[in-house]
Parts: structure tokens; C-alpha cells; sequence
């Protein structure tokens, strides 16, 4: 779909992205504050922060989905998006399901499923799947697109330990591969030399009106 | 191209799917349709004369009903997230839905209007006329539904509000859509609001995609 042409010339070669002093209102309430990161290839950063600190609002803003209300989200490559809900149909098998996903992606999906364990569910309708094999098979989703940059929101809901490990596996492959991520999650994962960022919490910051 | 008919396919299965939902709207239609007879009598010459005009008014309505989930069920399990980010262009994320909202509620209806029709007492010789009007019109109403739907998508109560801002877009649809059904019985020529109808059509064609598509972009903001 995307092409590289599609993208500014990053500054060094293995810089995927560069965030700089986003601040996001959602209405007039302050929810970043001038956040600042870079991501070079092979890093996985963890988002950190209490509940509420915008987490899941600085992945949207970063995604695109949302645009910063100030500040710069300078993307060098294409990314994959997990959510926090798993953006399954019931009613379609899991197959149907991942259908338009390895439409657009680039990567084999018998090597995803078989990756996150879920090949023999394949032809079952997502609705008898269990909520750790559904966050799995949106997890594929995000396997199949073979994007550099990956943005998981607490990808580790409802997995089990032998999951969580799968998953680690998958990442670090993913790293290896010149693959970068940014997790907010909030159980320790199994991945080495993480960068973690804090958001702190903008709770006690007086509200104002936007003029 | 491949992304947008996979969307398009990924629809017509989960309307397959769920034929119950699909049907809804075709049984309204048919339902709506035989309320007439009996609330204004049986008088053949009356209801030939009606016919065109209450298919016209029920295909409207029918196409309302599936409008209120067309996106909201996409926002409300996180595809729509999916589909702006790694997904085709909004608008043409916009113009799949409504293609595949046509070909599973505007279809129907067409076929379903035949023995409604028939039913009403328009002639056979009137019949395919009706329906090529009504053709462009279920298309015209897809296009402004998807639109309307896109833009009350996210805001409470945007079920209530979607046929308050549908109805009103769609009455030059209506307007020269039934004019045309009525020429066969008027013995004049349809060419003029056939005309006016497809100009209708061509105006929705590239609009309503290009709006719904920025409506999308807000509502996942």
C-alpha cells in the first residue's frame, strides 16, 4: 500500500520516529504536555504512567489517528496498529477475519498464526474463541502487516504465561529484524534492553478554556 | 483496488452472516408497503395510481433502517482504528460501506419492489421503469446515508438525528425519482426527471465519499 517514497528521509538511517513536544487537549482538559521521544530501529519503548496519563492517547497521536494539538509526530516508515479491542467480527472465522489484513500486509499469515499458536482455530468464528486467542489474532493482524513500527496498547490483555512468552518471542524477532515497538502495557514483558518513557499525570493541572 | 473490494466482500459476508439484519429492512419495506392498501381502501384506481409514489416514500425509509450500524458497529470494536490507519483512502473506506450497503438493502429492494408493485396494481409495461428510477435512487440514498451516517457517527443520539439530516438531503431524489415512475401513467416523457435523478447521482458520486471520509477521520480522532 505504502510505499517508501510515501515517507521523509529520516535524519540517520535507522531512526523510524521522532516525536517532538506533542501537547493534546481533549477538550480543555491537558492530557500530554510537550512529550518528546525518538525510536531507531530495534527498540521497544513501554510507555509507562498511572491510568489516565494519556497513553493511549499519545499511541493515537502518534498512529495519526488523532492529530497533536501542537508538536510534530514525524513518521520514517509504515506501522501496525494494535488496539485496545480486537477489531473482530463474530460472526467470520478467524481467517475471514485476517482476510483484509494479509490483503494489505506483506507477510505470510500461516507463518503468524503459527507463530502465535492459533493455527488450528483457523477456521473457527471469532465469537467461540476465548479473549486471549482473540487479542492473539488481532496480534497476527499486526504480524501480517510487516510494518517497521509497532504500536500495541496493553497487548498482553487476557494471555495466559505461555502467551505472554510467545508473544516476547515474536517481538524480539521483530527487533532483530530492524523492527521497532511502543507498548504501553502493564505487566513486565519478557524483552531485554527496553527503553521505557513516563508520562506522568496531568491530574492536579488546573483546567482551562481554550480561547 | 484489492483492499477496496476485500472491504466490500468482508461486508456482503457479514450481511450474509447475519441475514437477519439484512432482511429487516427488506420486510420493513414490504410491510410498509401492504399498510397502504388497507388504510386507504382497495380501490384498484386508487392504489395504481399511489403505487409508484408509496414505493418510492418505503425504499426511503427501508434504506434508513441499516444506515445507524453501517459505521457505528466498525467504530464500536475498534476496526475503523485499523481501517484509517492501514486500510485504504477514508473515502474510499466511505464508498465500500455504501457500495456494500447498496448491494445488500438497495438490491433487495429493487427486486422486492416488483411484486409490491404488482401488487399496487402498476402495469407490467410501467414496471421497468420504475425500477431503473428506482436503481438510481437506492444509489443516491446509499451514498447520502453513508455520508449522514459518517457525520452522526460518535455523537449521542445519532440514530435519532440520522434521519433528520437523511430525509431532507434526499427529497430531490425523491421529488424526480417518483416523477419519473409517474410518466408511464401521466403519458409523458420521463427524460427530464430521469435526467435530473441521474444528475442527482453524479453530484452524490464523488461527494458523499469524499464527506463521509473526513466524517470517519473525525470520529476516530
Amino acid at each position: 500500500m505504502t510505499s517508501p517514497s510515501d515517507f521523509p528521509m529520516p535524519p540517520t538511517p535507522e531512526r523510524l520516529l521522532d516525536v517532538e513536544d506533542v501537547t493534546v487537549f481533549r477538550g480543555d482538559r491537558l492530557v500530554l504536555d510537550g512529550v518528546s521521544l525518538t525510536l531507531d530501529a530495534g527498540d521497544a519503548m513501554i510507555l509507562t504512567g498511572p491510568n489516565g496519563a494519556g497513553k493511549s492517547t499519545l499511541l493515537r497521536t502518534i498512529s495519526g489517528l488523532r492529530r497533536p494539538d501542537s508538536g510534530e509526530v514525524i513518521r520514517y516508515g509504515s506501522l501496525a496498529w494494535l488496539g485496545h479491542q480486537d477489531a473482530l467480527k463474530p460472526g467470520l472465522t478467524l481467517a475471514q477475519n485476517l482476510a483484509l489484513a494479509e490483503k494489505l500486509g506483506t507477510s505470510s499469515l500461516a507463518d503468524a498464526l503459527d507463530a502465535l499458536d492459533l493455527t488450528h482455530l483457523t477456521d473457527l468464528p471469532a465469537r467461540l474463541l476465548s479473549s486471549g486467542q482473540k487479542r492473539r489474532a488481532a496480534f497476527a493482524r499486526v504480524m501480517l502487516s510487516g510494518a517497521p513500527l509497532w504500536l500495541l496498547d496493553e497487548p498482553t490483555v487476557g494471555l495466559d504465561v505461555a502467551s505472554i512468552e510467545r508473544l516476547g518471542a515474536v517481538m524480539a524477532a521483530h527487533r532483530a529484524k530492524g523492527g521497532a515497538m511502543i507498548v504501553t502495557t502493564h505487566v513486565p514483558l519478557p524483552l531485554d534492553n527496553t527503553r521505557s518513557h513516563e508520562l506522568p499525570s496531568l491530574a492536579h493541572v488546573e483546567s482551562f478554556w481554550l480561547s | 483496488m484489492t483492499a477496496f473490494l476485500a472491504l466490500i466482500d468482508r461486508d456482503l459476508r457479514l450481511a450474509f452472516r447475519f441475514g437477519a439484519d439484512t432482511l429487516a429492512s427488506l420486510l420493513f419495506f414490504i410491510l410498509c408497503g401492504s399498510l397502504f392498501p388497507l388504510a386507504l381502501g382497495p380501490s384498484p384506481d386508487l392504489l395504481r395510481h399511489m403505487g409508484p409514489g408509496i414505493i418510492w416514500v418505503c425504499a426511503l425509509l427501508a434504506c434508513l433502517l441499516p444506515l445507524d450500524r453501517l459505521f457505528s458497529a466498525e467504530l464500536e470494536d475498534g476496526s475503523l482504528d485499523l481501517l484509517m490507519l492501514t486500510g485504504p483512502a477514508p473515502a474510499a473506506v466511505a464508498f465500500a460501506k455504501m457500495a456494500a450497503h447498496w448491494l445488500t438493502t438497495g438490491l433487495p429492494l429493487l427486486i422486492a419492489s416488483i411484486p409490491l408493485g404488482i401488487m399496487l396494481g402498476v402495469k407490467g409495461s410501467e414496471l421497468p421503469l420504475l425500477l431503473f428510477g428506482l436503481a438510481m435512487g437506492t444509489m443516491s440514498l446509499s451514498l447520502l446515508g453513508g455520508m449522514a451516517a459518517s457525520i452522526v457517527l460518535g455523537a449521542r443520539r445519532g440514530g435519532v438525528l440520522l434521519p433528520l439530516l437523511v430525509l431532507p438531503l434526499a427529497t430531490p431524489v425523491l421529488i424526480f425519482g417518483a416523477a419519473s415512475s409517474y410518466a408511464g401513467q401521466l403519458a409523458t416523457s420521463p427524460a427530464a426527471s430521469l435526467d435530473l435523478l441521474g444528475a442527482c447521482l453524479f453530484a452524490c458520486l464523488p461527494l458523499c465519499p469524499l464527506a463521509a471520509g473526513q466524517g470517519l477521520k473525525a470520529a476516530v480522532g
